[in-house]
């Protein structure tokens, strides 16, 4: 096995892998605070992939800097789902919030197999510049920049939870809801900005995917159970462990396209959360057992 | 309650001399649908553990007749019970795994979801079975071989293979197994005090599940004649095969063909009519919005509701 | 021999000693109750006893036979059965199902196991509520419900968790009642209670728990006026003195 191949396949998982953490963190922070698995949350980003494309292609606008109109825009969805439908199911068996979500899921793929039909699309950045090479390695500067941007973002996110007030009492809300109702919190309002940050999430890393990996309305699918991986294998409700979980599951991926065959890529990522699922169900970060 | 169901058995028996062939194609596709929702309601409704990866078992048996078919001259008639053992022995895998692992909620949800994709992607690099070009069938139209030319034949077989499936969750419902079944969805650590071996009768509920599944998987083979990875391991096949059952009523004995006789027109004459003006999707629109409107209206499913109607107005 | 027996039953919950070496034997007949302050272990105990947990260390005999790693419905099934102090009814069951449930560890047939419901649903007095879905119950009914379903397993020894909990006086009352008609019927029982004044009435011995371990044990009149046990209940809402909750 060639060893820069090796590496070269390390790297650009890694490189992927911010958008995958983006996208696993907004989740963990929906599920974290609501107990409820967004089953939309592929078909959400893809939105923000399209709203990418739109601004770029009819406004000109490139997506380096149209990805904080999607995270807005999809920040609004996000509210207006949790507002709209997830409050009223929140004490509803599980089947029923999954079916909920798959419902929100099917409306919203379809939804843009409508609106924008059923080939791929990509959005050119205008930022194309030549790769950079380190060694023997090059490196894409479009993913670089994804990358960078993205994990910029998550750790805006990070600190907003960590360090602002409201983002105190969303994580409050997250570790235990009662205590939370208990001590005043605005719980339901809580929910509202949670579901909408966790979209605005996929907004935005939907629209940094935009420019290097092109698309159609089904990829929101496969988006949507890479993310569930990512969490279990990080840990259910951990911020960290999605964070780190999807810099691990690219990586992972990544390899196993160099290993393997790129169509068998995905067969490491599922065989790896059998293995976690079977004997650390609470994640690799995760505190909270099964 | 008795004469009701002869009555219906006498219509559903008649019907293929006075419908058109464009309404018996509906027609099998709801009997299909409604034994595969039934045979998901086993493990998914009475036992009440979610999964969403019964494509698998759909998959494994469909390719199993397919394959022994094909390859080894094997009859379907023969291959889709070889198809059901496989499927069952996958379900006793996956479910041996997460019950054993006390995997509960989302968590089973992801691993039968994970083994469908393992499905999937696997069949899609397996070149012995077709890859991702598929699997082909040859038409012979040869009842031997599980085919027919005539649409009415078709429509018998999946008449049979649901009023089996019934027939079969009929028995387990009065029986301990059922009992048992719906304690477990009730109250898992309750029923274990009782006396209940949750343990045992998870499996024994993911087994049938699993084996009828996979029985259905040669109707699937035969009757399309092609199989792709992508679509018979697909998610969203496991997405319509749980969507009716609940729609209908999960765990209880005719909510999965009710769900059926309400989901399989729908999606089909929108799917025509949508489908005609160039709007691919607006079908799976509406589905996606009944989908919610019954989870917030209509959580029980529509048959207890329908039920409950019925008693008012009796009462009444 | 005893009926069933613990030896040196320990469980720890991180540093918690929850059980310490705790020794009880119930003889065939007996009707033991089990009491201290909140947090003392009995539930702990409990769930040891009817294998909802593994012990750390100890001994669980049933008539001489080890039962310990046993799972809870292997439990139930030889004999051991327990009531949830939460009450955990099937709630979209009926009354009659939920105690079918029970039956159906003695009897394999549904046509018996429901003959045996019924006659436990009318033993309990809950004859009129018998195809009421059990989420309608009220309380007093559930606790009623719970009881049921345990006895409908046959057991030969019952341990119920706070039966009482949540009743007032006269429901109090009702169930003493009921209780001291199951075990004149032959019924051996150990029961878990806070309310002083009905274990009290009920039992013929009393074992004290306090931070696990048992600290008195003997006729409810003598461990009352045990040192120890006043000390522990100290500062503890002495619940024969005040209304019942």
């Amino acid at each position: 096995m060639d060893l820069t191949l090796v590496a070269q396949g390390l790297l650009s998982g890694l490189l992927f892998g911010g958008v995958t953490s983006l996208m696993a963190v907004g989740l963990t922070l929906i599920f974290g605070v609501m107990r409820v698995v967004n089953f939309a949350h592929g078909d959400m980003m893809v939105w923000g992939m399209y709203l990418a494309w739109m601004l770029s292609s009819r406004a000109g606008i490139d997506p380096y800097l149209g990805f904080v109109v999607c995270a807005a825009a999809l920040f609004v969805l996000g509210l207006g789902v949790q507002r709209g439908l997830v409050d009223r199911i929140l004490d509803a068996p599980h089947e029923m919030q999954i079916l909920l979500m798959l419902g929100v899921a099917l409306v919203l793929e379809n939804a843009a197999l409508v609106a924008f039909g059923p080939e791929p699309a990509r959005v050119r950045s205008s930022l194309t510049l030549p790769p950079l090479w380190l060694g023997p390695l090059f490196v894409d500067v479009a993913r670089l920049i994804t990358f960078v941007i993205a994990i910029a973002l998550t750790v805006l996110l990070g600190l907003f939870l960590f360090r602002t007030a409201f983002g105190r009492r969303i994580r409050a809300a997250a570790d235990n809801p009662y205590g939370a109702l208990v001590v005043g919190t605005d719980v339901r309002r809580v929910y509202a900005v949670a579901f909408g940050i966790g979209a605005a999430c996929v907004g935005a890393a939907g629209a940094l995917v935009a420019p290097i990996l092109p698309f159609q309305p089904t990829t929101g699918l496969g988006l949507s159970v890479a993310s569930f991986n990512i969490v279990i294998i990080g840990g259910m409700g951990s911020l960290l462990g999605a964070f780190l979980g999807g810099l691990i599951v690219s990586i992972a991926e990544s390899l196993g396209a160099v290993f393997l065959a790129p169509s068998m890529k995905e067969l490491v990522s599922f065989g790896l959360l059998i293995v976690i699922l079977l004997f650390r169900p609470a994640g690799l970060f995760g505190k909270r057992a099964a | 309650m008795t004469w009701l169901g002869i009555a219906a058995l006498g219509v559903l028996l008649a019907l293929p001399a006075v419908v058109s062939s464009y309404v018996l194609t509906i027609l099998i596709f709801i009997f299909f649908y409604a034994f595969l929702g039934q045979a998901w309601n086993v493990v998914g409704g009475y036992a009440g553990q979610l999964s969403v990866g019964h494509a698998a078992f759909l998959g494994v048996g469909a390719y199993a007749s397919a394959v022994l078919a094909q390859e080894v001259g094997l009859s379907p008639w023969l291959g889709m019970f070889v198809g059901g053992a496989l499927a069952g022995a996958l379900g006793a895998v996956i479910g041996y795994l997460g019950f054993r692992f006390g995997l509960r909620g989302f968590y089973f949800v992801l691993l039968t979801v994970a083994f469908a994709e393992v499905c999937r992607i696997v069949v899609n690099n397996v070149e012995a079975v077709g890859g991702a070009v598929g699997f082909y069938i040859t038409f012979t139209g040869d009842p031997r071989q599980f085919q027919f030319r005539d649409n009415r034949a078709w429509y018998y077989v999946t008449l049979v293979l649901m009023l089996a499936a019934t027939g079969i969750v009929a028995l387990i419902e009065r029986r301990r197994f059922g009992v048992y079944l719906a304690a477990i969805r009730e109250d898992e650590s309750a029923a274990e005090a009782l006396g209940v071996d949750t343990l045992r009768y998870k499996m024994l509920a993911m087994i049938v599940s699993s084996f009828l599944t996979g029985v259905g998987g040669t109707f699937y083979a035969c009757y399309l004649l092609s199989l792709q990875p992508n679509a018979v391991f697909g998610i969203p096949l496991s997405v319509e095969i749980i969507i009716r059952p609940i729609v209908g009523g999960s765990g209880t004995l005719l909510g999965p063909i009710l769900g059926s006789f309400i989901l399989t027109p729908l999606a089909e004459v929108s799917r025509y009519y949508l489908g005609q003006g160039g709007w691919h999707g607006a079908h799976l629109i509406a589905y996606g919005v009944l989908l919610v409107a019954v989870v917030l209206f209509l959580p029980e499913g529509a048959y207890p509701r329908l039920v409950r109607l019925v008693r008012a107005r009796k009462r009444a | 021999m005893s009926l069933l027996e613990a030896r040196g039953l320990s469980k720890r919950f991180g540093g918690v000693r929850a059980v310490d070496h705790l020794d009880l034997a119930l003889a065939e007949g007996d009707l033991l109750g089990l009491i201290g302050p909140n947090g003392a272990g009995k539930t702990t105990a409990f769930n040891l006893l009817s294998g909802f947990l593994a012990p750390d260390a100890g001994e669980i005999r049933l008539r001489g036979r080890s039962i310990v790693g046993l799972k809870p419905h292997r439990i139930c099934q030889l004999g051991v059965a327990r009531t949830f102090q939460i009450v955990r009814p099937f709630p979209r069951m009926t009354v009659l199902q939920n105690v079918e449930v029970g039956a159906l560890a003695r009897h394999a047939g549904t046509g018996a196991a429901v003959r045996v419901a019924r006659a436990v649903v009318e033993q309990v007095g809950l004859g009129p509520k018998a195809n009421a879905v059990a989420s309608g119950l009220t309380m007093p009914e559930r606790k009623r419900l719970e009881l049921a379903r345990a006895l409908a397993t046959e057991p030969a020894v019952l341990l119920l968790d706070e039966v009482m909990a949540g009743l007032n006086p006269t429901e109090i009352e009702r169930m003493v009642v009921l209780l001291r008609e199951i075990h004149a019927a032959g019924m051996s029982m150990l029961l878990i209670e806070h309310n002083m004044r009905a274990v009290m009435a009920l039992s013929q011995r009393v074992v004290v728990l306090n931070f696990g371990s048992k600290i008195a044990e003997g006729a409810p009149a003598e461990v009352a006026r045990h040192p120890k046990v006043v000390e522990a209940y100290l500062g503890e809402e002495y619940v024969d003195a005040a209304p019942a909750r």
